[in-house]
């Protein structure tokens, strides 16, 4: 592995750690000690796995598949279900859709509090550090201080920004940026969004609104439209996803706070469920805490041996 | 959600009538469905496995046994344990015995801490308080900003010393301000910070040591997962913590985390968040909240409202023409007024399962208005175009549309709903369908 490489992956690892000692660890350690793969451990394998946030569905399909392998010894057990994970995750490769000939433009957005401005600062940051120039467009008008909140991040990472008033209608600040990137030949516009629940249909209106001006003004925009999700969160996590996938063709996801406690499995399901790739994984507050996600290094380093804490 | 439950315990309890008895896998299969259905609504495992030792007793009983309707005898068993367990509603704030009074929110990050300084702000002062709102939150950039900027709005006074001084110094100063100042109520912002970080967790033991506060409330998003449960813990283990605000209860997610923290902390959730106006802050319902989790809505309070305001008589009558045919523009009409009785008609649509979901009505629709168009119209027609609405062509139409002062596509609307109805229920009617669900079929 390369220095960089490596750096990366003991982040990724330190990252999930407790997202492992809370679902492969305790995988693990329910199996120590045990002779018979019986009810009781398939309740308790049940058990963890909806405690991780994977959800009642994901989970009854991917213990009914392990049931189908008849299973002999409580390690064979344990080893199907990484198994069965592993695959389903292995789809997901987080790449960002970056246009080649135009500008980039990507779209950020989900539900209030995910993490989204965050996110953005991560996001500038490292595009900043590929030697792109980078265009942030402060579209969230309507939550107190939302603009200056941005404003902060940008300027600690050094990269532009456009916003309007306070109040201001988003979509004539997307509209604004995404001029302003053409005329100057920008690399990346990122563009924040206010927080609104999946259900308030007027304001997810607005936000397709924000869309449609994208598209308009520059053919092929926007590339990637990444939602927001927060770790901690439990089975509205999936609705948020298919709403916000219906009204503004979300293209990825980016799951934030994955450095809490809570385990995270909610990606275990939308990687299941919904045909959306998990692209990104924030674990910090700082300008560095951002990964790429990969399915195949996410439940390598997950089910890696010698970090299972037992 | 509701009727899944439901109908998957009707399944299980089929066979109750033939047998006179539950079989021991009767009753796993019904602790099962419950199991599951609490899950989906993000209750933690081990609370449920704790709930379901406490229902499985009353589920095997006779109260069970001897009903007509066992399946739904158990709904409701597991609905009033969910109650019991949540508790009474009390949106009681405790006050200092002297000196101000101090309210310190906490919570993790993007929970919703802040907007709720401003909206406990609003409501204290609603009732005659004087509070002084704190941001103490020196990390996330433009916290303090957010909060003066919500101080502006309401009028209300911020207290801040920037986003350099040290959170325990700004916290300590605004005690020394608000007894300078005469106010009686100090309300702390903090900073988001994760349960696992101890230094921000014992940051805020400092804060709490300095201030003595009167309420410690743990703000908690209703979408949390699983993980509540640590969250509310370990806040309550390093803080003692003395109530729960659950906030964003105005999407769509089932708040199982509601019971979760009930249980594991036994602190009472004094107020939910419900928008994202500074007006959106309510009291806690724990007969809403059971019904919520259950994915029932209000189901039951809106059966039990029926019960009470509907003539059952009537009610039948209407049920049978709905299904006959004969329903006329009259009927409707009746329908509509009986349906008012209920009480307001958008409060009503909340506590439907499935409505709770609002993202299909247009902004700014009011059921009310809505309600008053359409009883407008029908009483500008003839008894004849009631029964016979066939017959209401162009200058029928302009005539209603004056007499009613509404405009004529209205009047289309509506002769065009009236049929959809009619065919629905031509549809469903040789299904069976029962009991008061006709009743609102026609806004669904
Ligand atoms: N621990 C942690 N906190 C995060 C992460 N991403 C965002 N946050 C915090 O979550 C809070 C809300 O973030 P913000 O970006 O304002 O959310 P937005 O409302 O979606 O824009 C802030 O306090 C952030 O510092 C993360 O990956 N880990
Ligand atoms: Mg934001």
């Amino acid at each position: 592995m390369s220095e960089e490489k490596k750096g990366w992956f003991s982040r990724l690892k330190k990252a999930i750690i407790p997202t492992k000692e809370g679902l492969i660890g305790r995988i693990a350690s329910v199996t120590i000690g045990r002779t018979k793969v019986d009810e009781e451990l398939y309740q308790e394998m049940e058990d963890i796995l909806i405690g991780a946030d994977v959800g009642v569905t994901t989970t009854l399909k991917i213990i009914e598949q392990v049931r189908e392998k008849r299973p002999q010894e409580p390690t064979q057990l344990k080893d199907f279900i990484v198994e069965e994970i592993s695959l389903i995750l292995k789809h997901e490769e987080g790449k960002l859709n970056m246009s080649e000939e135009s500008p980039t433009v990507i779209m950020v957005v989900g539900v209030n509090g995910t993490g989204k401005t965050t996110t953005i600062a991560k996001l500038a940051a490292r595009f900043k550090a590929e030697g792109k120039s980078v265009l942030l467009a402060a579209a969230d008008t309507f939550r107190a201080a939302a603009i200056e909140q941005l404003e902060i991040w940008a300027n600690r990472v050094n990269v532009s920004l456009i916003k309007h008033q306070p109040g201001a209608d988003p979509g004539a600040v997307t509209y604004d940026a995404i001029q302003s990137i053409k005329a100057r030949n920008t690399d990346v516009l990122i563009v924040d969004t206010a927080g609104r629940l999946h259900t308030k249909s007027n304001l997810m209106n607005e936000l397709a609104k924000v869309r449609r001006v994208c598209q308009a003004q520059l053919p092929g925009a926007p590339h990637e439209v990444l939602l927001i999700l927060d770790a901690t969160c439990g089975q509205n996590g999936l609705l948020q996803a298919k709403q916000f996938t219906e009204t503004v063709g979300v293209t990825g996801l980016a799951l934030t706070k994955l450095d809490g406690t809570a385990k995270g499995g909610i990606v275990i399901a939308i990687s299941d469920q919904l045909s959306l790739p998990v692209k990104l994984i924030g674990c910090g507050e700082t300008l560095e805490d951002l990964i790429d996600f990969s399915g195949a290094d996410f439940s390598r380093a997950l089910f890696e041996e010698e970090t299972v804490q037992v | 959600m509701f009727e899944s439950l439901s109908e998957k315990l009707s399944a299980v309890f089929k066979n109750l009538r033939r047998k006179g008895k539950l079989s021991a896998k009767d009753i796993a299969l019904t602790l099962r469905e419950i199991r599951l259905a609490l899950l989906e609504a993000d209750v933690n495992f081990k609370v449920v496995k704790e709930f379901i030792r406490r229902i499985k007793e009353r589920a095997e009983g006779k109260e069970v046994l001897e009903s007509l309707t066992p399946a739904q005898q158990v709904v409701k068993i597991v609905h009033e344990e969910l109650i019991g367990i949540m508790g009474e509603s009390s949106n009681q704030l405790e006050r200092a015995a002297q000196g101000p009074t101090v309210i310190m929110l906490v919570g993790l990050q993007g929970s919703g801490k802040t907007t709720t300084v401003a909206k406990l702000a609003k409501h204290l002062s609603g009732n005659g308080q004087n509070p002084l709102m704190v941001a103490a939150d020196t990390y996330r950039p433009a916290a303090i900003h957010q909060l003066n900027v919500l101080g502006e709005n309401l009028k209300l006074p911020v207290f801040d010393m920037g986003a350099e001084a040290d959170p325990v110094d700004i916290v300590n100063a605004s005690v020394s301000r608000a007894k300078s100042a005469n106010y009686d109520t100090i309300i702390l912002d903090t900073a988001g910070r994760l349960t696992c970080d101890t230094e921000m967790m014992a940051e805020l033991s400092r804060m709490k040591e300095k201030t003595s506060p009167a309420e410690i409330l743990l703000v908690l998003d209703a979408m949390t997962g699983q993980d509540a449960v640590n969250t509310a813990e370990a806040f309550h283990r390093e803080l003692n913590i003395s109530g729960v605000i659950l906030t964003k209860l105005d999407g769509d997610a089932r708040g199982g985390a509601a019971l979760s923290i009930r249980m594991v902390t036994g602190c009472p959730i004094k107020f939910v968040g419900v928008g994202e106006k500074i007006e959106a802050l309510e009291p806690f319902y724990p007969d809403r909240m059971a019904g919520r989790i259950l994915g029932m809505g209000d189901v039951l309070t809106l059966i039990e409202k029926a019960e009470h305001q509907v003539d059952e008589a009537k009610a039948k009558e209407l049920e049978k023409k709905l299904f006959s045919q004969q329903f006329t523009l009259e009927d409707f009409l009746e329908q509509i007024q009986q349906i008012k009785l209920l009480g307001p008609i958008d409060q009503m649509l909340s506590m439907i399962p499935g409505m709770g979901n609002m993202a299909k009505l247009p902004a700014g629709w009011s059921g009310e208005r809505e309600m008053a168009k359409v009883e407008a119209i029908i009483n500008s027609m003839t008894k004849e175009e009631r029964q016979r609405p066939e017959i209401i062509k162009g200058s029928r139409k302009r005539r209603i549309a004056a007499g009613s002062g509404t405009r004529v596509n209205e009047i289309n609307r509506l002769l065009n709903q009236f049929q959809q109805i009619k065919s629905l229920m031509k549809n469903i009617g040789g299904k069976g369908r029962k009991g008061k669900k006709g009743l609102f079929s026609f806004m669904n």
